[in-house]
């Protein structure tokens, strides 16, 4: 007899886009995790709303193991355009679980591996009139049926059903008899549990799950955004969207209703990075999310904002490329279109965040960098990260972390004739003085521009003026010694920037 | 080329206006464009208009994008903050801007290539936004700046300097500042500085998406015979429609007027907008109907001029967004970090 798979193994979802599955795979991935056992979701999905194929697969690992294993140990098979493949993709002494409910021809099934038959659209026609409610409990009633055959504690499913729900009270009772409905019928059938196990373990503790884009979002509501200008593109959507929905929550005053954020969907991505660099000239602090194509369209504003020296702050959500490529699955694709973005000489800061907690942690502090070095900023993340749960550590934040705004001459130090040159190195990092408009009647006001300029900012062309902003700007890049971020100290390495 | 100050030697007996500026402290560096250029009479209408709205020159921003007509907010108003951003791009620099601090005044300058051609965007997008600005659009029917190349402004069978004609049919930016919901409306002639003054000024105590479209010509690239934006073509076929005068909250109103003949539109800082009829069958507020005129005359061979729209009653960008009274600018961790405390909370329900 096999030793049984304990805390390690793969399952994999085949579901049809659209039908309601996402909610109760993620139902099913949360419920191990309550156990204490580390998983790591992955969303395969098509550039489709309805009716195409997708993909959750889960790896169950003990160890942390996040990458993609290769190989499905348990196929919930639910799709009958896939099935094919899908049955195919099974391990040898894998399982599948299907929809017994019509029969199939013994020619659809594979010898060396064990069939789970549950006929789920039989038991949801019998208990359930509704068209929709039978839809959406068949999904429920597998997560039952694993719950049975995998042993998972079906009490951590309850529960995690009543948070889900509540509030919306009166969906509870029908999920949880769905969810009995499935568990009964494998108890009755098969011998539960199969030789994939769940076990208790201690491997989560006070771990958080969540995707990236999520996290970014949040990040830039601490960091102090308050502007956001976008153009819809996967996988970054779901960034903008989330700092939205979390601003309503934190950001909206509780008695007048007026908004302290700014969220624009603008006609395309160089409306976008426009409306970022104009914000940021004036004060706020901005972001746009987007992707390859949205980055490709940004370039000569990226390069403005270099010249010019003006703080932005760009998600880029990595995805195949070149062109539109592939639109929903994940590449690292443009680190270098980001790290030289724009003609001419430029160089950019970049950040790689490597799971949502970082994702959450450099969005906050990109606003701080921005500011600090009166540059573009990028966080490039990719949709791996973006658009999956991911199990990382919480966030975490120090009352006390006051935000850089950078080098700023106040109406007081103007009024106090402190001399002011928009592109003056007074303190030889490189990073000059900036004022905001509006900052004093007479004194401070400069001509921001993408032309060449001497240190008052005024247009010059004269090839000294062109070196000296050249060799400042450069100067500035890496070595800021008055950079007084904590987590720039603690994480960034010099050699990492430039 | 290089930057030529302005002396700022202050003549004993130049005028101050309320809060005691002159007229100096709203001009800027010396123009570099071509003597004669229609955009530095417009250049010298926003100084007017700036000077005589008594405006604090600090709390104007002035923004554009690349062009001969988009380098003019180097040539006024040189105590404010100024922004040459990209080729038809000022509108969102400008949005952003406006978004960061809703207390400025923002003053958007543009070309007819910046805005007609590579712009169309941008400019549609900010209007139909309704951003609290000033938009005009130095219309001179050629683009300046790359020597004489047709724009989309030009108008069809107009001639280029060297004989050839133009075949594409032209932008019209009024027709679309209205379809696009633009709440200030109004089209100007740079050699008309009596009439351009109160349309700058109607349209910076306007609050919402103001547009002037103002002809401009380029005597280098679009001056000859043949041309249709060009001065004499321009003087001849003018029809204004009304005449405006700005009048100032809580300023005794000087002009007296036959009854009827003048129109009051209340602004929403108090200001008031006295309109002059000039064609009796013109109405501003009614979009529809202007659009019809504006149709028809032009069908006719008439550029029309004046304030061609207005609607006092507009909400702007910022009413749409329910955004806070305050700039965002001057916001601190206080009002935007929701702290360690929330944060915990948020953790918990991710667990
Ligand atoms: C992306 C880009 N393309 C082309 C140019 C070159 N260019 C500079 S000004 C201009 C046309 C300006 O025409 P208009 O806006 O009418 O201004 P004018 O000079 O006529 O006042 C062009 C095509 C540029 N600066 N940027
Ligand atoms: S080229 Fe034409 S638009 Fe440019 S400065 Fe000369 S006259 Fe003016
Ligand atoms: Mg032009």
């Amino acid at each position: 007899m096999p030793q049984p798979k304990v805390n390690d193994f793969v399952i994999k979802f085949a579901n049809v886009n659209g039908s309601g599955s996402a909610s109760a795979n993620q139902l099913f991935a949360k419920s191990i995790l309550r156990m204490g056992v580390p998983v790591s979701p992955r969303n395969i999905f098509p550039s489709n709303i309805h009716g195409l194929p997708t993909w959750y697969e889960v790896r169950v690992s003990e160890a942390g193991y996040l990458g993609a294993r290769g190989g499905v140990d348990l196929m919930v098979a639910m799709n009958p355009q896939t099935w094919d493949r899908d049955v195919l993709g099974i391990e040898p002494g894998g399982y599948l679980l299907y929809d017994s409910t019509k029969s199939l021809p013994p020619s659809k099934f594979r010898e060396d591996i064990n069939v789970i038959g549950v006929p789920l659209t039989g038991i949801g026609t019998r208990e359930y009139s509704d068209p929709r409610q039978r839809q959406l409990f068949r999904n429920i009633i597998y997560i039952g049926a694993l719950s049975a055959l995998l042993a998972i504690d079906m009490a951590e499913i309850e529960k995690l059903i009543r948070e889900q729900f509540s509030g919306k009270d009166s969906l509870i009772a029908p999920n949880i008899q769905a969810l009995h409905l499935g568990h009964a019928y494998a108890t009755e059938n098969f011998e539960c549990p199969i030789d994939l196990q769940v076990r208790r373990g201690d491997g989560v503790g006070d771990k958080i799950f969540i995707e990236g884009n999520e996290a970014a979002a949040l990040g830039c509501v601490y960091g102090g955004a308050t502007v956001a200008a976008w153009y819809p593109i996967t996988p970054s959507s779901s960034l903008a969207e989330a700092f939205e929905l979390h601003c309503r929550n934190y950001r909206s005053d509780r008695k007048t209703g007026k908004n302290r954020f700014a969220v624009i969907q603008a006609e395309d991505e160089l409306a976008s990075i426009g409306m970022v660099i104009g914000a940021g000239w004036n004060g706020a602090r901005a972001f746009t999310c987007t992707s390859g194509p949205g980055i490709s369209l940004m370039q000569e504003f990226i390069g403005l904002a270099y010249f010019a020296e003006i703080p932005a702050v760009i998600f880029d959500v990595q995805r195949g490329g070149p062109s539109t490529g592939m639109p929903t699955r994940t590449q690292q694709s443009d680190v270098l279109s980001c790290a030289y973005a724009s003609h001419g000489d430029t160089k950019h800061v970049l950040l790689f965040p490597e799971d949502p907690h970082e994702c959450f942690e450099f969005a906050s502090s990109a606003f701080d960098f921005a500011e600090r070095l009166q540059t573009p900023v990028f966080v490039l993340s990719d949709l791996d990260i973006a658009m999956n749960d991911r199990l990382c550590e919480p966030f975490v934040w120090d009352d006390s972390r006051a935000y850089d705004r950078g080098k700023l001459v106040s109406h007081d130090e103007l009024e106090a004739g402190a001399e002011f040159g928009r592109y003056l190195d007074v303190d030889g990092d490189g990073v000059a003085y900036r004022t905001y408009p509006g900052t004093h009647p007479t004194r401070g006001s400069f001509f921001t521009r993408g032309t060449s300029k001497d240190r008052y900012a005024r247009y010059s062309e004269a090839g000294p003026d062109y070196q000296d902003n050249m060799q400042r700007l450069l100067r500035s890049r890496p070595r800021d010694p008055s950079c007084q971020n904590r987590w720039f100290r603690k994480h960034a390495s010099r050699r990492n920037w430039g | 080329m290089t930057y030529i100050a302005k002396p700022k030697l202050r003549h004993p007996r130049l005028a101050t206006n309320k809060f005691g500026f002159t007229h100096r402290d709203y001009e800027g560096a010396v123009s570099t464009l071509c003597a004669g250029c229609g955009h530095d009479s417009i250049s010298a209408a926003i100084i007017q208009s700036c000077f005589e709205l008594n405006l604090p020159p600090h709390r104007i921003a002035k923004l554009s994008g690349i062009g001969c007509s988009s380098k003019t907010p180097t040539y006024f108003l040189g105590s404010s903050h100024g922004f040459n951003s990209v080729h038809g791009r000022m509108p969102s620099v400008l949005t952003g801007a406006n978004l960061a601090n809703r207390d400025l005044i923002y003053l958007g300058i543009s070309g007819d290539g910046d805005s007609a051609s590579i712009g169309l965007g941008q400019f549609a997008h900010s209007v139909r936004r309704g951003v609290n600005m000033v938009y005009v659009v130095e219309n001179n029917g050629v683009y300046g700046l790359t020597k004489g190349q047709f724009s989309a402004t030009s108008d069809r069978g107009s001639k280029s300097k060297k004989g050839a004609a133009n075949l594409d049919a032209a932008v019209d930016m009024v027709m679309l500042a209205m379809e696009l919901g633009a709440t200030y409306v109004a089209r100007g002639f740079s050699g008309d500085k009596s009439q351009l003054v109160p349309l700058i000024k109607g349209a910076i105590v306007h609050r919402g998406a103001a547009f002037i479209d103002c002809i401009s010509p380029c005597i280098a690239f679009n001056n000859h015979s043949g041309s249709t934006k060009g001065f004499d073509y321009v003087r001849e076929h003018n029809e204004a429609v009304n005449r405006l005068d700005v009048m100032l909250p809580r300023e005794p109103i000087t002009a007296e007027y036959e009854p009827g003949e003048v129109e009051e539109v209340a602004q929403h800082d108090g200001s008031v907008l006295r309109l002059r009829k000039l064609a009796e069958e013109y109405g501003v507020h009614d979009r529809i109907a202007a659009m019809n005129y504006l149709q028809n005359s032009k069908a006719a061979g008439e550029i029309v001029t004046g304030v061609l729209h207005v609607d006092p009653e507009a909400d702007d960008l910022h009413d749409n967004l329910n955004t806070l009274n305050a700039p965002f600018n001057k916001l601190t961790e206080k009002e935007l970090c929701p702290g360690s405390a929330a944060l915990e909370k948020f953790n918990a329900s991710r667990r």
